[in-house]
């Protein structure tokens, strides 16, 4: 089957007043001028459409440019090695190894289709990893969803924590932790962010830059299909598909085994020294690896678009420009080692197939089946897209929001403390991350319930990281300066209670339309405060990922910017945990409690109340404590120790207590009502527990320090004992900690009770009833 | 003594086998799903992942491979194997050992330290543990399905290793976590000893006895 006759630059040159659908590509009137002046004819209907995708916000990142410049002037300290605008920074982490690591989005795929939308959301954030030479080693993924209890919620919820796990597990990365929360700004739209690190000797980093004329451009992974062709969905109309199939859908379908075999092939190709150069193929496909490769190198490229292995044989050259389909690369291969690199790729079953080389010149030229259809500047496409600086207007609402009174504290009940930590954003996750896989590879030193994940590098010194991600929606609505840099304090805090010393990070940006004055005011207070923080802390961005047109019906999310955290070990094996060890330790609370509700876990869970002002923000007391903490870890002082954020003090207690059922007695200093000091969110603290024999040196190293040091009790007994104010059994607070997810998603794999098994309470697994996860 | 470990095209927990095997004090040799070759080792772990992607039954294609035919010719002749989780699996489709593991019950993965009970110390992958063990399970499909009568047989016949304690994860008949065949040289366990072998990494060393056993076995 021939579809219809193709554009050809011929044509294209023959016909310069031809209409074209630019308007319904997404593209503006002066864009359209713009491609037309750099081409100096009209643009081929292919050339169109990589244009059109090419110059897309997710591509070209047009809106969020001017703003994202701040975080290139943050000081880079010694161990950058590669900065924002590669696939992913790298970071060297010492005795020869760096590290890669990168959050990213996929929300709007995650809504539509939650299973495959996030198995594949994994799948790209580990390709990027990859195309910087490292082995992956680990993800992590932070989620919001809308209301628990929402129907919708029902739906997605379980399909994406089934698609995170089906793919990462089958890769065989360990998931050593994220986020889940529900917030009603999410219905309809929720945040799929994941991320993913991998390790690489610091000496073999992989770029992405096509150099060397005569060197073969190489297609790897899967065929290339119709899915995914719908970040520009109007290509699938009928003026660029006529008598072509149905459209097709704009989700891509993820295949966890090809890319595991993808890995491991590149892996053995970066071993032995054969790529010169290397590209993921994520969003925009072909067209945006060709593009980049050419663009980063300066070089000139001529591909034959006709020799992509294709799913349907009926498609149109445009379509396999723009394919998403999955699990595939572009390496740019030297002639004498082609013959290596195809052996390695049969040996893993892994396709590849000599597409194109790099030619003498600086255009791209594409043939298909002899016609010139693509003949343009790479760079044009990858690297000179439009730029604009948007309009910003402060939203009109924040005065009265910021104003709003917050409900009346209550007085501290044990029935308070129960609906507190059995609430949604409080609650245990063990129902979603039981379905992770998060101890293979043998290096998990830490995961969820941890503050955490910890992952060991070297077996032989103990060198590791430290990972956390942070963000929290409601403190950015309210103040997105302030929000943002509170979403990098408590990832820094994070990070600094396992012992770890913070030393780099990345961030995805969530946010609504940029369209929109007031998104887009919130997004450059967001950056600015972002950068400003990263400055102050010491830790420089190394990449991330903006994601806009995050709203529903017309009504943006809270802006929700996740940040990353790294943190480095020289050696793991002095972690810290959360959980408090055994009795006898003395409780000290670092750092100051202020009457500080605004914006708080305790306003909304119990009031829908959203309003006041976030929590101070404190950089110089942030970095005081995270000294402090790696300190206390590094001289062997601290039993635990658990930063305080969402839900304050009583949470901390609780989940601490939880670990290993080990409780407390607590007497509450004076000042503050217990109200205050059990739920205030101040940033800046944690609560560490030392043995008896260490708290006379960590309490004088605080004070020599100037770091707010208070003693509030000691662990004992099996239940958390609030003098004067409540006292409750570790296993009460459990069943309310642990109830929430599986009352809303269903019960436990096998349940938790220790019911001895036998036949008589088994039936075959193919009777059993079951919430089938979304498989699409 | 050297303890080979294969690798088939999506097995993930191999370097950690292998690891297990050199923390035992063994020698670790890497074995490759296409080269039917043995290359001298003493005993065999088949570990676990998706091999194959799993996608026409978990283990199936992997029973059919070069290495599996020379595996289960000296798996007869005495040859101690050991199949963790999918490993396990590839030893059920094998016919090595009998039944097959399903989709868990709940038919959703589950990852969590497992308590189980050891139930049969005389094979040759058994004879260090003690009586009650921790290791992590992690699977999709670990339901150990078999008809009532070779459930029946195994229980009779004492090849029934060790079950699951403190809660059945998957929904295994009779809460079967690991069998062995006959002579006791070839042993299937769904949960993952190889991440019980370090404080550091795991929830306690009880993994690590599976593989002194196979050790002590050879010295007897």
């Amino acid at each position: 089957m021939t579809g219809p006759a193709v554009d050809t630059v011929e044509d294209a040159a023959a016909s310069a007043l031809a209409e074209q659908p630019f308007v319904e590509l997404g593209l503006k009137e002066d864009e359209y001028e713009r491609i037309r002046e750099v081409l100096g004819r009209r643009p081929t209907q292919t050339e169109l459409a990589m244009y059109s995708i090419m110059w897309s916000e997710h591509c070209s990142y047009k809106s969020s440019k001017v703003h994202l410049r701040q975080f290139g002037a943050i000081p880079k300290g010694d161990r950058m090695l590669v900065g924002m605008g590669e696939n992913a920074g790298v970071v060297d982490v010492g005795e020869g190894l760096a590290v890669t690591f990168k959050v990213e989005s996929h929300n709007h795929p995650s809504y539509v289709e939650p299973y495959q939308g996030a198995a594949t959301g994994i799948g790209g954030i580990v390709r990027d990893i990859l195309t910087m030479g490292a082995r992956p080693v680990l993800v992590m993924d932070p989620l919001r969803f809308g209301d628990a209890d929402h129907p919708d919620t029902a739906r997605v919820l379980p399909g994406i924590v089934a698609g995170i796990g089906g793919y990462g597990n089958c890769l065989g990365l360990p998931n050593i932790g994220g986020e889940v929360v529900f917030d009603p700004s999410y219905q309809g739209n929720p945040l799929v962010n994941a991320l993913c690190l991998g390790v690489l000797n610091k000496d073999r980093i992989q770029l992405s830059a096509a150099r060397g004329v005569g060197n073969v451009v190489v297609l790897l992974g899967a065929k290339t299909g119709r899915d995914g062709i719908g970040g520009v969905s109007v290509l699938a109309s009928a003026t660029f598909d006529e008598g072509g199939p149905a459209k097709r859908p704009a989700v891509q379908v993820g295949d966890p085994f090809t890319e595991k075999l993808l890995i491991e092939s590149c892996l053995e190709m970066y071993d032995a020294d054969l790529i010169a150069g290397i590209q993921d193929l994520g969003g925009a496909g072909l067209t945006c690896a060709l593009t980049e490769t050419a663009a980063a190198g300066r070089s000139g490229m001529l591909a034959h678009l006709d020799r992509v292995p294709l799913r349907e044989a009926s498609m149109e050259p445009h379509e396999v420009l723009a394919s998403e389909s999955q699990e595939r690369m572009l390496a740019i291969v030297e002639p004498r080692h082609l013959e290596a690199v195809l052996a390695i790729a049969r040996k893993w079953g892994v396709l590849a197939t000599a597409i194109g080389e790099v030619v003498e010149g600086d255009r791209l030229t594409v043939l298909w089946h002899g016609e010139t259809v693509v003949d343009v500047p790479p760079a044009s496409l990858a690297d000179e897209g439009p730029v604009y600086d948007r309009a910003r207007a402060r939203p009109a609402d924040l005065d009265e929001l910021r104003t709003r009174q917050l409900p009346a504290y209550p007085d501290v009940t044990a029935d308070l403390l129960l609906r507190m930590v059995a609430s949604p954003n409080l609650c245990s996750r063990r129902w979603v991350v039981e379905q992770y896989d998060r101890v293979v590879l043998g290096d998990t030193v830490l995961a969820w319930p941890e503050d955490a994940g910890v992952v060991r590098l070297s077996e032989e010194t103990g060198l590791g990281v430290a990972l956390a991600t942070d963000g929290n929606g409601r403190y950015t609505r309210l103040d997105p300066y302030a929000g943002a840099q509170l979403a990098l304090a408590e990832a820094y805090r994070n990070v600094a209670v396992t012992g770890a010393i913070p030393i780099a990070v990345t961030n995805c940006l969530n946010f609504g339309s940029p369209e929109d004055p007031e998104v887009m005011w919130q997004f450059a207070e967001a950056t600015r405060g972002l950068a400003d923080a990263c400055t102050a802390l010491g830790t420089p961005v190394t990449g991330g990922n903006v994601s806009f047109y995050n709203s529903t019906a017309g009504a943006p999310i809270n802006p929700t910017p996740v940040v990353g955290v790294l943190g480095l070990f020289d050696d793991v094996s002095r972690r810290t945990p959360m959980g408090f060890q055994e009795a006898g330790e003395t409780l000290l609370l670092l750092g100051d409690t202020r009457d500080e509700l605004g914006g708080s876990e305790w306003a909304w869970a119990e009031h829908r109340h959203l309003g006041g002002t976030p929590p101070q923000v404190d950089l110089a007391r942030e970095k005081l404590l995270g000294e402090v903490l790696v300190s206390g870890s590094r001289d062997g002082m601290l039993s635990s120790a658990h930063d305080l954020s969402d839900g304050g003090l009583a949470q901390v207690l609780v989940e601490s207590g939880l670990a290993k059922g080990v409780g407390a007695r607590v007497v509450l200093p004076a000042g503050q009502t217990p109200f205050v000091q059990l739920f205030s969110e101040s940033a800046g603290r944690a609560l560490v527990s030392v043995p008896r024999s260490e708290e006379l040196r960590f309490t004088e190293m605080c004070g020599a320090r100037g770091l707010p040091c208070t003693r509030i009790g000691v662990t004992d007994g099996t239940s958390l004992d609030i003098q004067d104010v409540l006292e409750i059994e570790l296993e009460q607070l459990r069943a309310a900690y642990e109830g929430t997810l599986p009352a809303l998603f269903g019960p436990l794999a096998g349940g938790t009770a220790a019911a001895p098994a036998g036949p008589a309470l088994l039936r075959p697994a193919a009777d059993l009833e079951t919430r089938q996860p979304d498989l699409g | 003594m050297k303890i080979g470990v294969v690798t088939f095209p999506g097995s993930l927990d191999d370097r950690d086998a292998q690891r297990a095997v050199r923390l035992a004090g063994l020698e670790a040799v890497a074995l490759w799903h296409a080269d039917p070759g043995l290359h001298g080792v003493d005993a065999v772990v088949l570990p676990g992942g998706f091999s194959y992607g799993d996608y026409l039954r978990a283990g199936a294609i992997a029973s059919v491979s070069p290495v599996m035919a020379t595996i289960k010719e000296q798996a007869r002749g005495g040859l101690p194997v050991l199949g963790i989780c999918n490993g396990f699996q590839v030893l059920c489709e094998s016919h090595l050992l009998p039944g097959a593991l399903t989709r868990n019950q709940g038919l959703r993965f589950i990852n969590r330290d497992q308590r189980l009970r050891i139930a049969q110390k005389a094979t040759a992958w058994t004879a260090d543990l003690a009586d009650e063990v921790t290791v992590p399970v992690k699977n999709g499909e670990g339901a150990y399905v078999a008809d009532e009568r070779t459930l029946d047989e195994l229980e009779a016949q004492g090849r029934v290793i060790a079950y699951y304690a403190g809660g059945n994860p998957n929904g295994s008949l009779r809460g079967i976590a690991g069998i062995s065949n006959a002579a006791g040289n070839v042993v299937g366990i769904m949960p993952h000893p190889e991440h019980a072998v370090e404080h550091l990494t795991g929830p306690g060393t009880d993994g690590l006895a599976f593989f002194t056993s196979v050790a002590s076995g050879a010295r007897v």
